[in-house]
């Protein structure tokens, strides 16, 4: 009883922003026409996988107490890349998709190395990473466009029932035994796949432990041992590769790739607003990516509510934006309980 | 004591310099298997470079390590580690975001068949830690943040203890224990001591060197002065090899008692958290009211409920009689109220670091440099000069950033800042931390000449000496009270330490009686 009383303590955040989501996704489908239902579930589901992989990227570096604004510029390198590669025959799909992935847990890499070794401010490095980044984008894309394999993108962007059918997977889906699971939309069941195999042990390891006491006191975690350097370029490496996973998943949802800078630069802040919101400290050492997922997923539930209130087009940042204070507001509350002002400086 | 004489740490010819300043010099230096040794010396005597050589923290800039024979050099802290040397360190090593268990397991979890962190067994061999330093109470989950400082201190000590050391060096590692968690790390460090464990022991407290130790080390100025059995000499005889002089002669002489002056601050049942349970004192025109006992017991956080910083207070602060409520540093320092606080960490709260000498200096008083709303700057610049005269801070030029200094220095630079605003009130946190005898005497003088002035100063010290010879009057705080006022001659050590660990004052020291065979 006492266990769980503390770790409910300690995701008071998470807690905080799984409520939020529910609210604002509830309230979206009780007035949606079809609301509840799966192509709903499917929409929703395709068009938050993004920027929860956006967001689930940035929360790695901001957990190590860093910050990476070259997540955008990763997850528009590899749309761009995807638009080029992710195509042809089964197994030039299986390398394309191979080597997209790659490439972001590579440009990732690059930026721990430069934060690392090149001693450079987390902050200013990925800015000038980022450029260089969609620099390449838009070598590898001037325009946009691209072919992406159809089939793929089909069966990847709809429910498990339809990758199993364009696939001939389980008796066209049709296996008894898959019923139950057949509804779950393919973005969802791939991104508890990541989170299971990826950032679950990540967490559980002792890099991913040391990212967060580096986070946590970065001269406490060098004088236990902490190999610092080795969790930092982790830190930045892992999340080249979930902001290289969102920029796959746009290829496949817009079968096709754009380098388009504003973008690339809004999607990095709102992984930013998404971390926070999910109850990840932006000074580090607490939190985690799943936090950062349903903080993601509190951002595109707000938006989707703009499409059943009539708000006009223009007005809708400026709504955004309040109500995106509002819930940054909640998490921040805690500000009252502090009794030393010492302590609101840290 | 083990029959295995031959050391196990052997230091040769070790030096190392921070940049013009020699922070030791060429020291030779033992510890054998078994033993308890205890390292003496001021602040800046070249204890913590010694600890910091040993662990692999900085590197020495000649001489040579050995351990059990073999010559080593650490390139950092995992490397000793690896070697079995673990540090307790003073400023905690822990992790506050990450739970007991994880910050106890942090450098060597056990792990699982596929090299993941293994939680359940971290979780007992957390419990089992925990309970062999008697804290059963702390649930391994909880995230160190939320623990009281003693707790923290025993969770460090288990940490420690949970990496196997071989060499296992503690630095004031028992500062902000409970006298009970006190007797319980004793009686932990003499069986590890009889287990054949090397044992290194920095302290500032006399007594608990007299309780454990078996060997001693004096350092001075970057030097190893001499090493002796414990119980060889005599208190006075150690004082007076770590200071290399006469004690009597670093305190300027104490005005004759001059009956009751009219308080300028008083305090009436001062209440915060469960930091402060209800402090009264009051400090008159000129005096220097001294705040003792173990670090920890809310002293620090009295003065930053004097100076505005904490809030949640409950309780009555006056100022010339008058209730005042403070809820600001800004305020503090108004003119009316002309309160100070000369900060604990110089280097985070009392300095900008990067800026220069001259900004650092002017910072507070900025607000009276001024000609119409803009500073004036030559009045800025007189001002500055002044205050670099009359403190004699040594400067280049002061526009130099104040990072440049040494440590005096930079706590004279904090000094002169708060000595601009022309504060009636001035709060002092372990001001003299860190720096060398001789600016700890120019220190000195200059409260005493600030009190003759008409300063009222209350003074928090971790150095039982400076409250014993610069104060008129002492308080010692327990557990966020004050347990005893002392006056006069009764300022002695004894009455601080017993007072302290709030024991009868009448009783001996209790560790006097166990002193090491």
């Amino acid at each position: 009883m006492n266990d769980l009383r503390l770790r409910l303590g300690q995701n008071l955040g998470l807690l905080l922003a799984i409520g939020l989501f529910l609210l604002f996704w509830l309230v979206y489908n009780g007035l949606h026409p079809k609301g509840f239902s799966t192509a709903v579930l499917i929409q929703n589901a395709n068009e938050s996988f993004v920027i929860g992989a956006v967001a689930m990227a940035q929360t790695v570096p901001v957990l190590a107490g860093g910050l990476d604004l070259s997540v955008g510029a990763v997850m528009t390198l590899v749309n761009c890349l995807a638009s080029v590669l992710v195509n042809g025959s089964g197994w030039q799909m299986v390398l394309g998709i191979v080597v997209c992935l790659a490439a972001g847990t590579l440009a990732g890499w690059v930026n721990g190395v430069v934060v690392v070794y090149g001693r450079i401010q987390p902050i200013i490095a990925t800015l000038a990473t980022g450029a260089v980044y969609i620099g390449i984008a838009l070598f590898i894309r001037p325009t946009p466009g691209g072919d992406v394999d159809g089939d793929l993108s089909w069966a990847l962007t709809n429910d498990i029932y339809e990758f199993c059918a364009t696939y001939g997977l389980f008796d066209d889906g049709e296996a008894a035994w898959l019923a139950p699971f057949a509804w779950i939309p393919m973005p969802l069941a791939i991104m508890l796949l990541v989170i299971f195999l990826v950032w679950i042990p990540f967490r559980n390891s002792v890099t991913g432990r040391g990212v967060y006491a580096i986070g946590s006191s970065e001269g406490a975690a060098y004088m236990s041992g902490v190999r610092i350097d080795r969790c930092k370029i982790a830190a930045f490496t892992l999340a080249g590769f979930f902001a290289g996973l969102g920029g796959l998943y746009l290829a496949l949802q817009t079968s096709s790739g754009n380098a388009d800078v504003p973008q690339a630069g809004a999607y990095t802040l709102n992984s930013i607003a998404a971390v926070v919101i999910g109850g990840t400290s932006l000074m580090g050492g607490s939190g985690g990516a799943i936090c950062s997922l349903i903080g993601a997923m509190v951002i595109r539930a707000i938006s989707f509510n703009f499409r059943i209130f009539d708000i006009a087009p223009l007005l809708q940042p400026l709504f955004e934006g309040i109500v995106l204070l509002g819930a940054v507001s909640i998490g921040a509350a805690r500000v009252f309980r502090v009794k030393n002002r010492l302590e609101l400086l840290g | 004591m083990t029959p295995d004489n031959s050391p196990f740490l052997e230091l040769s010819g070790v030096s190392k310099r921070y940049g013009g300043v020699r922070a030791l010099e060429n020291v030779d230096f033992a510890c054998r298997r078994g033993s308890i040794h205890a390292v003496l010396g001021e602040n800046g005597a070249g204890k913590s470079t010694l600890i910091k050589i040993i662990a692999g923290v900085v590197q020495p800039d000649e001489g040579i390590m050995r351990l059990a024979g073999q010559p080593v050099r650490f390139r950092d802290p995992l490397a000793a580690n690896a070697a079995g040397i673990v540090c307790i360190f003073q400023e905690l090593s822990l992790m506050p975001d990450l739970s007991v268990a994880d910050n106890i397991g942090i450098s060597n979890p056990p792990r699982t068949r596929l090299g993941l962190i293994d939680k359940r067994a971290q979780r007992r061999r957390t419990e089992e830690l925990l309970a062999r330093v008697g804290c059963e109470d702390v649930n391994p989950l909880e995230q160190v943040k939320n623990l009281p400082l003693s707790r923290r201190q025993m969770v460090e000590i288990a940490k420690a203890l949970g990496r196997g050391p071989r060499l296992l060096i503690l630095d004031e590692a028992t500062s902000a224990l409970t006298s009970s968690d006190v007797l319980k790390v004793y009686d932990i460090l003499k069986k590890l001591g009889e287990e054949g464990l090397s044992l290194l022991y920095i302290s500032h407290r006399m007594h608990e060197i007299e309780a454990l130790a078996d060997t001693c080390s004096v350092f001075r100025n970057g030097r190893h002065i001499e090493t002796f059995p414990a119980g060889t000499r005599g208190p006075d005889e150690i004082v007076q090899l770590m200071i290399g002089r006469e004690m009597a002669h670093v305190y300027p002489p104490k005005p004759a008692g001059r009956g009751a002056v009219p308080p300028v601050l008083e305090v009436q049942d001062l209440r915060w958290g469960d930091r402060l349970n209800g402090v009264s004192l009051k400090v008159g025109k000129g005096e220097i009211v001294g705040l003792g006992g173990l670090d920890g017991q809310g002293q620090r956080e009295l003065q930053l409920a004097l100076f505005g910083v904490l809030s949640g207070l409950s309780g009555t602060i006056l100022v010339d009689g008058k209730p005042v409520t403070l809820s600001s540093p800004a305020q503090a320092k108004h003119h009316s109220i002309g309160m100070a606080l000369i900060p604990e960490d110089r280097k985070t709260e009392g300095l900008m670091l990067p800026m220069s000498i001259a900004d650092n200096i002017g910072m507070a008083a900025m607000g009276s440099l001024t000609s119409g709303v803009f500073v004036d700057p030559a009045k800025e610049r007189a001002a500055i000069q002044r205050m670099v005269d009359k403190l004699k801070i040594k400067v280049g030029d002061v526009a130099d950033p104040v990072a440049t200094l040494s440590g005096g220095n930079q706590q004279k630079v904090v000094i002169a800042k708060w000595l601009l605003t022309e504060p009636r009130i001035i709060l002092l946190n372990d001001p003299t931390r860190g720096i060398d005898v001789g600016t700890k005497q120019e220190l000195y003088q200059l409260l005493r000449d600030l009190a003759d002035a008409g300063a009222s100063i209350l003074f928090y010290t971790t150095d039982y000496d400076e409250l014993i010879g610069c104060c008129d009057r002492v308080l010692i705080l327990y557990d966020g009270r004050i347990v005893r006022e002392l006056q006069g001659d009764e300022i002695d050590e004894k009455a601080i330490v017993a007072t302290s660990l709030n024991l009868p004052t009448t009783a001996e020291t209790p560790f006097s009686a166990e002193a090491a065979p």
